[in-house]
């Protein structure tokens, strides 16, 4: 198992690089479009509402090896040239700003309704209500659930091995494959996803504990 | 603090014997032919998506192909006319763990006899001289290897393949992405995703025969000798299959194949391959 | 439009009926032993046993944190080396149900710690044991409690289901990739199909959960 990491630990720490980019990416990207269309869900129009629960229910009700896939190889077709990287990470974000969504429609309907009220008594407009008083209270609440998502990001990001995202899962399987040591190579991929993940997920709980 | 020296405990307790569970390499001590003479049956890892050689018929569900052909035909020449051959697909990544596992008896999936494959498997003699080429659209200016090996040509090849070694070696300057099987490297260099898909010229006939707008071109710039692969320390198989494979050879079956699968294919001179 | 007409001939839709099929089994199989599985060890790490649940929480959090496609590979490669040397299709179940009960397991638990422990501690005044508190007060409740994030998991299930493409597995996505593997026209009417029937069956889920929520209530 040594000469794996004594001989790879190039194309290994460049996998482990890009997925951190990826996620990274995937993470501000999906945080942002994700709470657009959280807004869209709660507005007052029918018709931006509905446009908002299909976004969510279709990202959320598609796999995201089916999205990732649909990226790389539909996209250059017709519209752009997009690497698999791009394409995964693009499908990445899309498919993680639903739950994202979701995740913060939760944290808006839990804080209380009077506040809303209240805010649009003293003068402020719905959308300034919406900016200082009811997001960063939604968003204290919904940090656990968010660091969740974000550790489910991280292990999705393993389907950019399926479009050559150059990945750690990808450089894992290449390695696998050549070595020919399947077992001991993807049991040192397992340890750099976990180096990643576990701390995360650790940190995760201890605030769920500390806001509880 | 103590919490923590706990947890490092467990951690270090599990990954331990994560790692003697996943080091250990289980090749099978037990004699495959004589296990496969009592059941009657010979397990054979093959591919599912490699059109001539191994292509699942989504009308029937079926698998045909050359390799199929004549998976069958060792297998009644080895274990006698009621002799069955049970096929399981795989791909370039799964074909060999599969194997050592034991899940599967051998493998005649398109796989080239290399000095690094034989450190962890034994091949038979071969029975398909393959040889490298390159796919690409029709009246693209790739017209062989060299032509790619330029900063910002990217070539298609499917991961586990020892063609996407050798492209290292002729073009290295190229960028390689390397996709999990046959059906989705064509799929990629029709959405665009690279200037040519290298493989053996085989595999690639079968794919410019089901898609009229590419061609192979590049020549034959390595030799790929396809054999069976089986378990080390698995001679009497071994020898057996190798037997199989000289009468199938000299009774004119292997030449009747040949000529079944790759008699009509524009561009592929079967003549030379016979036996 | 000619290719959607030809991609979608009977001989393709019920070659991607029978990937669709196989997704089905495959699921119902994992989601059912999945719950089994992972709300008895959701008990053991709620139960704080002494090392047994520490070892059984660690092993969950491992589990948890790992990408699926790596849970795949360890069973369906790892396995065979202590003895069992499952086919593909109880293999993708087995993988499966390793990685879907350490999240249920962990849902089960946030959901049992959800219920106020005053209602433990009034049932054992009542002389219930601690077992029968568990199973006739705190359970049902936390069950209900947990249903929404259960759903949302099980949903994950089908679509992950798609991931065991990479050993393999006859399922819906591998069945696609055969068809437009060897016809490449049809890589946008497969993906259509593909969005269409996961969309289906998954979102048939999500309402089946909310009628359950609404008549268990």
């Amino acid at each position: 198992m040594l000469d794996i990491i004594t001989t790879q630990w190039h194309p290994l720490l460049n996998g482990l690089w890009n997925t951190i980019l990826c996620s990274l990416i995937a993470l501000v990207g999906s945080l942002v479009i994700g709470t657009f269309f959280a807004l869209l869900e709660i507005s007052k129009y029918r018709i931006v509402r509905l446009i908002g629960s299909i976004y969510v229910e279709v990202f959320r009700n598609i796999p995201l090896l089916v999205i990732a896939m649909g990226f790389f190889l539909i996209v250059p077709m017709y519209i752009a040239k997009i690497s698999g990287f791009a394409a995964g990470t693009i499908g990445l974000t899309l498919y993680t700003s639903a739950f994202i969504a979701e995740t913060v429609r939760a944290g808006i309907n839990s804080v209380e309704g009077g506040q809303l009220e209240g805010a649009l008594a003293n003068g402020l407009t719905h959308a300034q209500a919406m900016r200082y008083i009811i997001l960063p209270q939604a968003f204290r609440v919904v940090i656990p659930p968010l660091g969740n998502q974000f550790i489910n990001l991280v292990k999705n990001s393993s389907v950019l091995a399926f479009v050559a995202g150059f990945d750690l899962m990808y450089e894992g399987n290449l390695i696998a494959n050549d070595t020919l040591q399947t077992m001991p190579t993807y049991f040192i991929v397992g340890i750099l996803y976990l180096i990643i993940t576990l701390p995360l997920s650790y940190y995760m709980r201890y605030l769920e504990k500390k806001l509880a | 603090m103590k919490k923590i020296w706990h947890l490092l405990t467990i951690l270090g307790i599990v990954l331990v014997s994560l790692g003697t569970l996943s080091g250990c390499s289980s090749v099978a001590k037990k004699d495959v032919l004589k296990a496969d003479q009592e059941s009657n049956r010979i397990t054979w890892g093959v591919k599912a998506d490699t059109r001539l050689f191994g292509l699942e018929n989504i009308r029937t569900g079926k698998l045909e192909g050359f390799e199929i052909d004549l998976a069958k035909a060792m297998t009644k020449e080895i274990l006698g006319p009621k002799g069955k051959a049970t096929f399981v697909p795989v791909t370039s990544s799964t074909r060999v763990p599969l194997l050592k596992n034991g899940n599967i008896d051998a493998i005649m999936a398109t796989m080239t006899i290399t000095p690094e494959r034989e450190k962890q498997v034994d091949f038979t003699k071969s029975y398909f001289d393959a040889v490298q080429s390159l796919l690409v659209k029709k009246g693209s200016p790739v017209k062989n290897i060299q032509d790619l090996n330029k900063a910002g040509e990217v070539i298609l090849g499917v991961s586990g393949s020892n063609s996407v070694k050798n492209v290292a070696k002729y073009a290295p300057k190229a960028k390689v992405l390397q996709l999990s099987d046959y059906a989705q490297a064509m799929t990629a260099l029709k959405s665009k995703q690279g200037n040519a898909l290298t493989t053996d010229n085989g595999i690639l006939y079968g794919m410019a025969s089901e898609n009229p707008g590419y061609e192979v071109v590049g020549g034959n710039f390595t030799k790929e000798p396809y054999g069976i692969a089986v378990n080390k320390n698995q001679e009497p198989f071994r020898n057996k299959l190798n037997w199989a494979l000289e009468r199938l050879e000299k009774n004119g079956t292997y030449n009747r194949l040949l000529l079944k699968w790759f008699g009509n294919v524009k561009g592929f001179n079967y003549q030379e391959m016979k036996r | 439009m000619q290719n959607f007409i030809n991609a979608y001939s009977w001989i393709n839709i019920r070659f991607l009926l029978q990937g669709l099929w196989v997704t089905i089994e495959i699921s119902v199989a994992s989601i059912i032993c999945s719950f089994i599985i992972g709300t008895f060890l959701g008990i053991i790490r709620y139960a704080k046993i002494k090392y047994l649940s520490a070892i059984v929480g660690f092993i969950i959090d491992l589990i948890r944190n790992l990408p699926l496609l790596l849970i795949i590979f360890f069973t369906y490669f790892g396995l065979p080396n202590i003895g069992i040397k499952p086919e593909i299709i109880p293999a993708a179940i087995m993988a499966l149900t390793v990685f879907e009960s350490s999240m249920v397991a962990e849902i089960v638990r946030s959901g049992i710690n959800s219920i106020d422990y005053g209602q433990t501690e009034g049932a054992l005044a009542n002389g219930l044991t601690k077992w029968q508190a568990l199973r006739l007060i705190v359970l049902p409740q936390a069950i209900k409690n947990m249903l929404p994030a259960l759903v949302s998991q099980f949903i994950s299930l089908v679509k992950d289901t798609s991931l065991a493409t990479i050993i393999v597995l006859p399922e819906l996505m591998y069945h696609a990739q055969i068809i437009y593997g060897q016809n490449t026209n049809y890589i946008i009417p497969m993906f259509v199909a593909l969005a269409v029937l996961y969309f289906i069956v998954c979102y048939s889920l999500s309402l089946l959960a909310r009628y359950l929520d609404r008549h268990l209530a």
